[in-house]
Formats: C-alpha cells, structure tokens, sequence
C-alpha cells in the first residue's frame, strides 16, 4: 500500500514539475484570489440555474455540476474567460438534451482558457459541445453521447471545437455522432489523447488543421476511426503537421450512417484511418485490428473545386511500426467508391495500406519531388496497394504496385506539439 | 409621466460608464412606458429590411447623446459615439386582456466606453415596466396573424450570450440594423413623416451625402425577386454569416455584397452540416429549390437543423416563399 502510495506521489510531483504545467499553476494562483466555486444541483429550473452561473461567473471561477442528470430545453453557453466547468465524473454530472426546443448544440464555448470536466452531455438536439475561435480550449474527461445508437438523425459532432487554438482533448468518450465523435476543425495546436471514440462515423477527425496530436486513443465501431481530411474553400485550409500514433482502431466496421451530403458519408465502413490531402503526416505505432475495407488509406480530394488556394494531395506523408492484423476481411465494395476501387484494383484481396497515387499532372510526368514523397518504413511484411497514374491514364496493364519496399526511406519524426499556454 | 433624467446633462456619462437599471423605467427613456412614447431626444427609427422575429412587432428607438454624431462606413453599420443607446421593444397584438399589445421584451444595445454592450428587460403582464433578465426568458403566448389565425408560441427572449451570437463581429458586440442602406426610408416622427437619413443629417448626425449599396424592403413585391432575396438574406442570415460572424466556419456568406456564387451557396457543398442536410448535396441548387439545404434549415424547426439557430420559434411563411421563388429562378 505504502509503496504504492509513494509511487502516486512520485508520480503527481512529476506532473507538478514538468514545465508545461507551470505556467498553468501560476496563473491558476494569481486568478484564484478572488474565485468563487458555483455549485448547481439539478432542479426544476436547470437550464436558468446554469445558464445564470455561467453568465455571472467571474474570470477564476468554477461553475460545478452536482451528480445527477440535469433535463434541459434549450443550449447552455459560456462567454466568460478562465471559467471551469466541472461535474463529479463523466457517468454522474449529466446534461440531458432529449427534450431540447431551442439553441444548435448542447453547450457552446466562446471565450479562451475554458476548462470543461468530468460531465457528459447527452442526446444534445444538433453538436454536443462546440468551442468557436476560442484559445486554450481543454475537454478533460468529458462524455458526449446519442444514446440510441448510430442513427442518421442522432447530431453531427460530440466534441466540437473550430476555429481554435491550444486544444487539449483528454480522457474523453464521444459516441454516436452522425459526423465525428471528436472534430477537431480549422484549428491550430492540438492534442487529442487517452479518449475513446465508439459507434460514430468518424471516430477522431482533423480537418484543415495545424500541428495536431492524435494519441493513446483507441477508436472502435465506428465507420471510420481517425480522419485527418482537409476540404476547400473554407477560412482556413492547407492542414498539415498531424501526428497520428499510439493509438487502438479496432472493428470500426459500422455501416456509413451519415446524411448524405457529407463528407464523411464517403468513408467506407471497415476503415482504420483516412489521410486526405494534408502535408506533413507521420503514422506510427497504432494498432490496427479488424477493419474490413483498409488499415490506413492515403488519397486526394477527389471532387471538383475552383479554389485556387488548396492543395488536393497529400504529401510528406511518413507510415512506420503500425501492427497490422485482420484488416480487409470484409471490405465495403458494393456501395462504397472508395471500397469499391480498393477491391477491383486488388481482385478482393484488401490492403493494409493503400495510396491512390493521385499527384499533380506535372508530377505525373516528372516525378514527385523527393522531400514530398511518402515514405513506409518498419511494415514490410503488411499488404500495401497503390496505382501508377502513367499506366492507369494510358490504360496499360500492371496499373497497381503493391511492392511496399519501393517507399522505403528514413524517417524523419516530426516535433511533438506543444500547447501555448504562455499565450493565456 | 416619468423624468427623463439620465438624460441631463451628466448622466449619458453614467450610461457610458456601465450604469445598468433593474428597471426599464429607471432610464427614462420614455415619456409613456406602456404606450411606448419616447422621451425627447430619443427618436424612433425603423428598418427597410428587418428581422424576422417571430411575426413580433418591433418599436426601435435611438438615443445619441447631445451634440455628438455619428460615423459613416460604407457596408456597415454607423459608428455611434459612446454614451449611444438603441432600443427596441418586442411584442404581439393582445389576445387575453383588454390592454392592446402585450409587450414581451426590450432590449437595450449601450455604447459604454468599453464596447456595446447588450441587456434584455422582460414586461410585466401590464405593460407597467419592464425587468432586467440576465438569462432571458421563455413566453408561452399567443397572437393572431394577418389570416386572423391564433398562433401559438414559445417565445424566446434572448440571453447575454444568444445576444452576442449574432450581434458579434469578429468576437466585438455590435448592432446589426442600423446600415445607411436599412435606414434609407421614411420614419413618422412628431413633426410628420421624413426619410430617416434626412432627418439624421438635420438631428446633425450624420453627413448629408452617403454613399451606399441599394437595399429593398424584401416585402415589396415592386421590387425584383433576386433584390428582394438578396436583402431578406442580408438582414436575416449575413449577421452571422459574413466573414468574422458566428456563422464563417464553412464559408457560406450572405451579405449583400458577396458576389461570389459557391460562397453565396450556389452549389455548395455542406460542411459541419450533419442531419441538417436533409440528404440534399447542395446549399443551393439553382432551379430547384426542393433539393436546396439552405430553404429546408429555413422551413425546420428542430433546433439541430433550423436557421437561424437562435431567436426564432416559428417558421417565416412569406420569406420562405420569396427565397423559394428566388432558388427556382436562378
């Protein structure tokens, strides 16, 4: 017991010193003179004894959700900088949104240095939690869930932050949306960890974002587990910097059950993880079990656009040490394009990795330049896939090229990401 | 009946500096609450183009402290001077007492020195004052429309926040109506009707020449159907969705003065749009206004689909018939 104890101990100190932490400390000193803690049980008035604390609450302050479930009609948020939003755990302290008439999500944040814990919202009307162009945003233990299911009508997203910057996503369960479980949009410095994304079409999504950490997180029964996409014509674009490692995608074999119109609606069920048009990329080290269609897919933005500012390919792209097992079992080539080009290019035997080697035309011609090449490293012995576009242009035969040695390179790890917090 | 003393003198300093009353009556703004007669100095305006609220009348007053006057910026609102105040009370043909309107809420935009910054007063059911509310309140009235049909509603007065969500550009609280190209029409004051712009130039206000791009009323059927859309848009959707408003993210902007097609809509693609897209692909599908996500987030009212997202309980019949028509002419 004892030596157990002094390990915990041990363990705190460290958190306590590491510097990162540090400058959090500081601050949460200097603000806390004057903070006040909010307690609010749930009561026949719910939604005006939150909303009133989180419209009077004070820079420092902690609005706390008592155990219980709170039944709400209309969308909660928060406007005020350094608040805490704190509950006594994710499966006790519940926002409940079935009966919800008015507002588009469950709680929206717009203020900076938001820390949200240990709570979940629950069957919120459309997003659970939606941070806008906030900085220094933390879900901590945070659960979002539709209970019913997977279901086209449950909401698009559970966590929700865009347009943001410093987002940290720990510890977190989201389930059930119809878009993504955790979406992480048109952000800057993030890091998603220790969460678990179950039975949503997108487990983790980054979309058109920078400097992302995506670790520790096991995504499973979804549709698809982690997507790092970018899209055009949107106020920021031209994601890059995503590290995606360390993670358990296992059995994300859910059929596609996002409304059309939707992105995401594109993904095949049965895969581990999508990487679409983004620069600077490295894989490594996840788990990949079980999913039906393809371990890891790497392609371009395939529809038409007219925006000349995006970039549709994937480059720097760097795949090493993944485990592979039971990936492509049962792909999903009757009503999905994407499945449906995996399985003809490969007569039914799935890859782990596929690339759709889609690159400008002049690299067609003239090669991809040399840093911008993608490069697998550590999986020889994993089924890889891809399609030179010289021979699929002119028809030829051997079109597909599943020599993985052929990507063979040194890796070059790219820095992990570091939330500013000295920007508080 | 009351004074009108904050508006003496110093007191449009105590306004400026973030004097807030528990009462609407504490302000004097009006010489007659409940009839809502403004006190002098205080003028009502109106809007070409307004809102959509829910079929609630609006009564829209200003008040600009003594010899101070107002900025003009093409395409956006006036710049009013601090110590400013916009006024503007919500409400509905009485249907259960033998008072004429039930009034259902003020709402006061004040220029202090720090920023606007918004309160929300809600009536008692004499319309004998009005009490300041920080996290709004939900009405379960009724009113009776133009067919006389009794309409019932859950009224939503807005809080702090649902203020904010659409009275932000690039996260500072602003106004969203008062654009010289809203105001361009003739208002009823004391000494008879004037066009608003004139009578600001004579308050001293304002210059005399403006240049501005034209706006119709999208209620008058005189004017075209892509003016009147393109206005009913502006005022109703360009609040948020404008380049630094709340709705930016997937880079649908309605202003009027967008002229970019796909970030108008036109064959765009959802994005963030989850149920709320319908299974259609598009925002907007020229010539087909049943495939068109844009008019069907107009007729919903489930709160996860509905647009606007906030300050509307009903569905706006007449607008969504223009932006009908206007989808199946383009």
């Amino acid at each position: 017991m004892i030596g157990k104890n002094l390990k915990n101990l041990l363990r705190s100190l460290k958190r306590f010193l590491r510097p990162r932490n540090y400058n959090y400390l500081i601050l949460f000193a200097v603000c806390n003179l004057h903070a006040a803690l909010i307690i609010i049980e749930p009561n026949d008035n719910s939604y005006e004894s939150i909303q009133e604390a989180l419209l009077l609450a004070k820079p420092g302050d902690t609005v706390r959700l008592t155990g219980g479930t709170f039944y709400l009609e209309d969308s909660l948020s928060l406007d005020v900088p350094d608040v805490k939003i704190e509950g006594e755990g994710m499966d006790v302290s519940i926002l409940e949104f079935s009966n919800q008439k008015s507002g588009a999500q469950g709680l929206l944040v717009a203020s900076d240095n938001v820390t949200l814990q240990d709570f979940s919202v629950l069957n919120a009307k459309g997003d659970a939690i939606k941070a806008k162009g906030v900085k220094n945003i933390s879900f901590i233990r945070v659960k979002t869930e539709w209970s019913g299911g997977p279901k086209s009508t449950n909401g698009a997203y559970g966590l929700y932050p865009v347009e943001s910057e410093n987002v940290l996503i720990d510890g977190c369960v989201a389930i059930g949306a119809s878009d993504a479980g955790i979406y992480v949009g048109q952000s800057k410095n993030i890091i998603v960890k220790n969460s678990w994304a179950k039975e949503n079409v997108a487990g983790i999504e980054i979309e058109n974002s920078y400097y992302a950490d995506v670790f520790n997180n096991t995504a499973t029964e979804n549709t698809g587990g982690i997507l790092v996409f970018d899209l055009p014509d949107l106020p920021q674009q031209g994601g890059h910097d995503v590290r995606v490692f360390n993670n358990k995608i296992v059995g994300n074999n859910t059929d596609n059950f996002a409304p059309e119109g939707n992105i995401v609606g594109e993904v095949p069920s049965g895969t581990g993880i999508i990487i679409m048009a983004n620069s600077n990329i490295e894989i490594f080290n996840n788990e990949i079990v079980d999913n039906g269609t393809v371990g890891i897919a790497v392609v371009s933005y395939s529809d038409e656009h007219e925006d000349e500012n995006y970039y549709p390919h994937p480059r720097r792209v760097q795949i090493h040490n993944n485990i592979f097992k039971n990936n492509g079992r049962n792909p999903d080539y009757e009503t999905n394009e994407m499945g449906k080009i995996l399985y003809d290019i490969s007569s039914g035997k799935m890859a782990d990795i596929f690339w759709d080697g889609v690159v400008p035309f002049s690299q067609i011609l003239f090669g991809q330049p040399r840093d911008e090449r993608m490069i697998i490293s550590g999986q020889d012995n994993d089924a890889f896939i891809t399609i030179n576009p010289i021979k699929f242009m002119l028809n030829l035969d051997n079109v597909v090229i599943k020599d993985i040695s052929k990507f063979k390179g040194a890796i070059n790890s790219l820095p992990p990401v570091q939330l500013n917090e000295s920007s508080i | 009946m009351l004074v009108p003393s904050l508006l003496m003198g110093l007191d449009n300093t105590s306004l400026a500096n973030g004097k807030i009353f528990d009462k609407l009556s504490e302000y004097g703004f009006f010489k007659d609450l409940g009839r809502q007669i403004p006190s002098d100095g205080i003028y009502p305006y109106s809007l070409k183009s307004p809102l959509f609220s829910d079929y609630t009348e609006k009564n829209r007053f200003v008040y600009v402290p003594e010899g101070a006057s107002l900025v003009f910026h093409p395409n956006k609102v006036f710049a009013f001077p601090v110590g400013s105040v916009l006024i503007k009370t919500f409400s509905y043909e009485n249907l259960s007492s033998d008072l004429n309107r039930q009034l259902l809420e003020t709402r006061l935009l004040i220029h202090q020195a720090n920023g606007w910054h918004a309160e929300t007063y809600i009536w008692n059911s004499d319309n004998s004052d009005a009490y300041r509310s920080i996290v709004g309140a939900t009405i379960d009235t009724q009113f009776s429309n133009d067919k006389g049909d009794i309409i019932d509603v859950r009224y939503r007065a807005p809080n702090l926040n649902q203020c904010k969500e659409c009275h932000q550009l690039n996260k500072m609280l602003m106004p969203i109506g008062p654009k010289a190209r809203n105001l361009d029409k003739l208002e009823k004051y004391e000494s008879g009707y004037k066009n608003q712009l004139v009578m600001w130039h004579e308050i001293g206000w304002i210059e005399q020449q403006l240049n501005f791009i034209e706006m119709v009323n999208y209620e008058n059927a005189n004017n075209s159907i892509d003016a009147r859309a393109r206005a009913y848009l502006d005022i109703n959707c360009a609040h948020c969705h404008i380049k630094g408003g709340s709705g930016d993210t997937t880079g649908l902007y309605l202003d009027l003065a967008e002229t970019d097609k796909l970030h108008l809509g036109i064959m765009k693609k959802p994005v963030a749009t989850g149920r709320a897209s319908f299974n259609l692909r598009y925002s907007i599908v020229p010539g087909e206004s049943n495939n068109s996500i844009l008019l069907k987030r107009m007729e919903s009212l489930d709160p996860g689909i509905m647009m606007p997202e906030s300050g509307r309980a009903l569905a706006h019949t007449e607008g969504i018939e223009l932006i009908k028509r206007w989808i199946d002419q383009l």
